[in-house]
Parts: structure tokens; C-alpha cells; sequence
């Protein structure tokens, strides 16, 4: 049994707890009114009174904590996730410690057991707000990472530039992720289309490196293996000369400068010719 | 004498940390005025050691510097690691050579790309790559 006088009156006053919070957090929320969030505060603030004792009360580093610090952790990564401010994540935390102090004020008349046992309930949530900077965090690279997959899928479009002839124009780094959703993408246009000439226009790749060109060399194998041309295009100057340094030979790929010179070059494959119209003028 | 203008120091574990790394040589270099070319050859040599340090030294640390030798100004990088180390660095450093089923040019390439190149490694201990580029050179 609980002998802490403090711990006594915050596990009996939860319902005021949870109101007085409830109220805070209102006025500091733009977004407070969905009933997930009332769960998520009872859930929080149940398992931080279960979590205080005679012995944790004392101590903010308890394994006591445990399961209290698990709860926070989740919900400063779903504050994180659903678009929330720091600011807005933060403040939840503070304004439950608000909540508790404004209880304790409440029931404790003498000011120096008053300033003692609010110094203990600050020190335990102030612990805890470290946590909440974590999981904030944590949240937004969860975000990071899942935007980073949807653009290197959206920034990898095939275009059938001509009947036979896709083109695959590649922007940024090309690393192993990347090389791969490029692949694919284009490995499969080839058929759908029926094309017999890809060209990969790498004008937008800042630097070719030795793994950038070991995965361009393994794309244009595998286009081969379906009976299909591969183009290397937007080759700038400062890129082929650093080609040549690394020692990368690229002599089995077609390679061009620009994507209108591997375009022409398609052309010639295909035996198309583009020509000028000629325009015959007639009076009337 | 090499005198140290500024430096910075980066952290890279992970394949995330690649391009913002790069982004920040690519800066040095245009602070300093280097040419597009002479840029993208430190970018590619930072890309190749960047990658080592990944993949084979497990993440390490990479130190980015302006120097300056009394005539002109470069780029200084260190990237060093507490991986397993190279046994052969001679060997390491032949063109094709490769432990990782990639070209095998790394190493030697990034030596052709700059302007001065040191590697040290013990096994059991780690490797540091030193390289310097002018800014004209
Ligand atoms: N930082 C490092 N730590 C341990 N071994 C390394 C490191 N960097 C390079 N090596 C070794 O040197 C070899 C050659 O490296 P490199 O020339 O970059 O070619 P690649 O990366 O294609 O293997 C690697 O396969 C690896 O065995
Ligand atoms: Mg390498």
C-alpha cells in the first residue's frame, strides 16, 4: 500500500486530472477534438498513475516508468506522423504536468511539502520529455522514409517518345533502391510498348561513380536480354572524362550527349528518317 | 605547409547520409571557387570513399577541410572507419580488384581523380582515406 501522501491524492483525483488536461489541452490544440485523442490521454494518464508509487515517486529513472514511457513513445510517433507541431507534441506532455501540480496545489496547504512534491512530479515528467523529442522525431523519419519511396517511384517515368522508342529520363542519385524501381519500370514499358530502343538519359544524375555505372551497365544487360537496344544519353563532358579516370568502360553501351542525338540515333536504327516538309505554294 | 581554413565533421551510418554529405563537399568546393570540373571529380572520389566507408568499415566518420598550401586553396577529406580493416592494401588498390561483387574501382579510381591520396589501414582496427583536391589542380 501507498504511504506518499502525493501519490495518495493523484490517483484518487484522476477524473480531475483528466478534465483539468483535458481543458489544457483544448486551448493549446488547434486540432483537439477527435475521440482517438481522448483514449490517448486516458491511456497515457492510467498508466502513469498505476505507474506511481512510494518507490517511483522518488525515483524518475524507475524501470517503473517503463510502460508509461512506452505509451508516450507512441504517441509523440502518431503526433509526429499526423502532421502535429513539436510545439503542439510537447505541450501535451507539459500541460498533463500542469494538470497534476494544479491538483497537488489544490490539496496540499503547507508551501514547502507543496514546493517539495511538485519538484518530484516536475522531475519525473521532465524526464519523459526527452521521450517525446525521441519519438517526435522517430515519427518524422517515418515520414521522410515513406516520402523518399513515393518519390522514387513518381520520379521515375518511362515515355514512349516515338513507336518502338521509350525513354527514361533519371533525376538525382541512382542508388541500388533506385536502380531497381528503374529497372523494373523500364523493363516492363519495353514490353507493354513493344519497343526495340530504351533510351536512359542521366543528365539529372550530380555524379557517376563507380556504383552508378556498375548499375547502369547491369540495366542495359538486362534491356539486351529482351532483345532490346539501351541508349545512354546526357553524358556531360566533366562526367565522361571522370568515366575514363575511374577506368569504367562503357565501349559496349551506346552512349550520346544529348537525348536528341540518341533520339537520331534511334531513328537510324529504326530506318526512320525525319525530314523538313516541303511546302508548295499555290496561287489561287 | 598545409594550414586548416575551416572544417566540419559528419557522422555517416547509413545510406541516407550519402547525399546530404555530398551536398555539403559540393559546397566546400564552390566556396572555394573550384571549377565545375575539378568539383565533380571530388564529388565522385567523396562518393566513391563515402561508399567504402559504408559498406565494407560499417559507417564511420568523415572530416571535410579547406586548406590551403601557401599557393592555393583545396579540399581536404578524411574519411576514416573502425571496420575490419584491408589486409592487402596493395591488392585493394588494383583496378577490378573487389571483395564486394562490384567493379573494383574505387580505390584506384579515386587516386586518378585527386590531387594527393593516403590510405591507412591495420586489421582488426580500421582504415582512413586521405585525400586532398586544389582548387586548381
Ligand atoms: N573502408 C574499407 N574497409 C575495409 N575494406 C575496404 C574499405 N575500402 C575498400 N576496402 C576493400 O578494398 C576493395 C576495393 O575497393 P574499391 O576499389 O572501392 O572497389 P569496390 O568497392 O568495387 O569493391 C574492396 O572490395 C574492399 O575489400
Ligand atoms: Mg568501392
Amino acid at each position: 500500500m501507498n504511504t506518499n501522501k502525493t501519490v495518495k491524492i493523484l490517483k484518487e483525483k484522476k477524473e480531475t486530472i483528466l478534465e483539468l488536461w483535458t481543458t489544457k489541452q483544448k486551448a493549446e490544440d488547434s486540432y483537439f477534438n477527435t475521440d482517438d485523442q481522448k483514449e490517448d490521454s486516458e491511456d497515457f494518464a492510467t498508466s502513469f498513475l498505476d505507474a506511481l508509487s512510494d518507490a517511483t515517486i522518488e525515483d524518475q529513472n524507475s524501470r517503473g516508468y517503463d510502460k508509461v514511457h512506452e505509451v508516450l513513445m507512441g504517441i509523440s510517433v502518431s503526433r509526429a506522423k499526423r502532421g502535429f507541431s513539436p510545439r503542439e507534441t510537447g505541450s501535451y506532455l507539459f500541460s498533463f504536468k500542469e494538470a497534476l501540480l494544479e491538483v497537488l496545489s489544490n490539496e496540499i496547504e503547507d508551501p514547502s511539502i507543496l514546493y517539495k512534491e511538485s519538484l518530484k512530479i516536475s522531475k519525473i515528467i521532465d524526464n519523459m520529455a526527452i521521450l517525446t523529442f525521441e519519438g517526435y522525431i522517430k515519427g518524422r523519419e517515418d515520414v521522410i522514409a515513406r516520402q523518399t519511396d513515393e518519390i522514387t517511384e513518381i520520379s521515375t517515368p518511362v515515355i514512349r517518345v516515338w513507336d518502338g522508342v521509350v525513354a527514361l529520363p533519371i533525376i538525382g542519385t541512382l542508388d541500388s533502391a533506385r536502380t531497381q524501381v528503374v529497372m523494373e519500370n523500364l523493363l516492363q514499358q519495353i514490353v507493354e510498348t513493344g519497343s526495340t530502343i530504351a533510351i536512359l538519359d542521366i543528365s539529372g544524375v550530380p555524379a557517376v561513380d563507380s556504383l552508378v555505372a556498375q548499375h547502369l551497365i547491369k540495366t542495359v544487360s538486362a534491356t539486351r536480354l529482351l532483345g532490346a537496344e539501351c541508349i545512354i544519353s546526357g553524358i556531360r563532358p566533366e562526367i565522361a572524362q571522370i568515366v575514363v579516370h575511374l577506368g569504367i568502360d562503357l565501349s559496349n553501351i551506346i552512349t550520346k550527349s544529348t537525348l536528341a542525338s540518341a533520339l537520331q540515333t534511334a531513328f537510324n536504327m529504326l530506318k526512320l528518317e525525319v525530314n523538313k516538309k516541303k511546302v508548295t505554294y499555290t496561287n489561287s | 605547409m598545409t594550414t586548416i581554413l575551416s572544417k566540419e565533421d559528419f557522422i555517416i551510418v547509413k545510406e541516407q547520409d550519402v547525399v546530404p554529405f555530398r551536398n555539403k563537399v559540393k559546397e566546400a568546393a564552390v566556396k572555394i571557387g573550384m571549377g565545375i570540373l575539378n568539383q565533380t571529380k571530388l564529388i565522385t572520389a567523396a562518393s566513391e570513399l563515402v561508399r567504402n566507408l559504408l559498406k565494407y568499415g560499417g559507417g564511420g566518420m568523415v572530416i571535410i577541410e579547406s586548406v590551403n598550401n601557401g599557393r592555393e586553396n583545396g579540399i581536404r577529406l578524411i574519411f576514416a572507419d573502425k571496420g575490419p580493416g584491408i589486409a592487402d592494401v596493395s591488392l585493394a588498390m588494383k583496378d577490378g580488384y573487389s571483395t564486394g561483387k562490384s567493379l573494383g574501382l574505387g580505390l584506384p579510381g579515386t587516386k586518378r581523380l585527386v590531387n594527393e591520396f593516403d590510405i591507412q589501414s591495420t586489421v582488426g582496427m580500421g582504415t582512413t582515406v586521405t585525400i586532398i583536391k586544389w582548387k586548381n589542380g
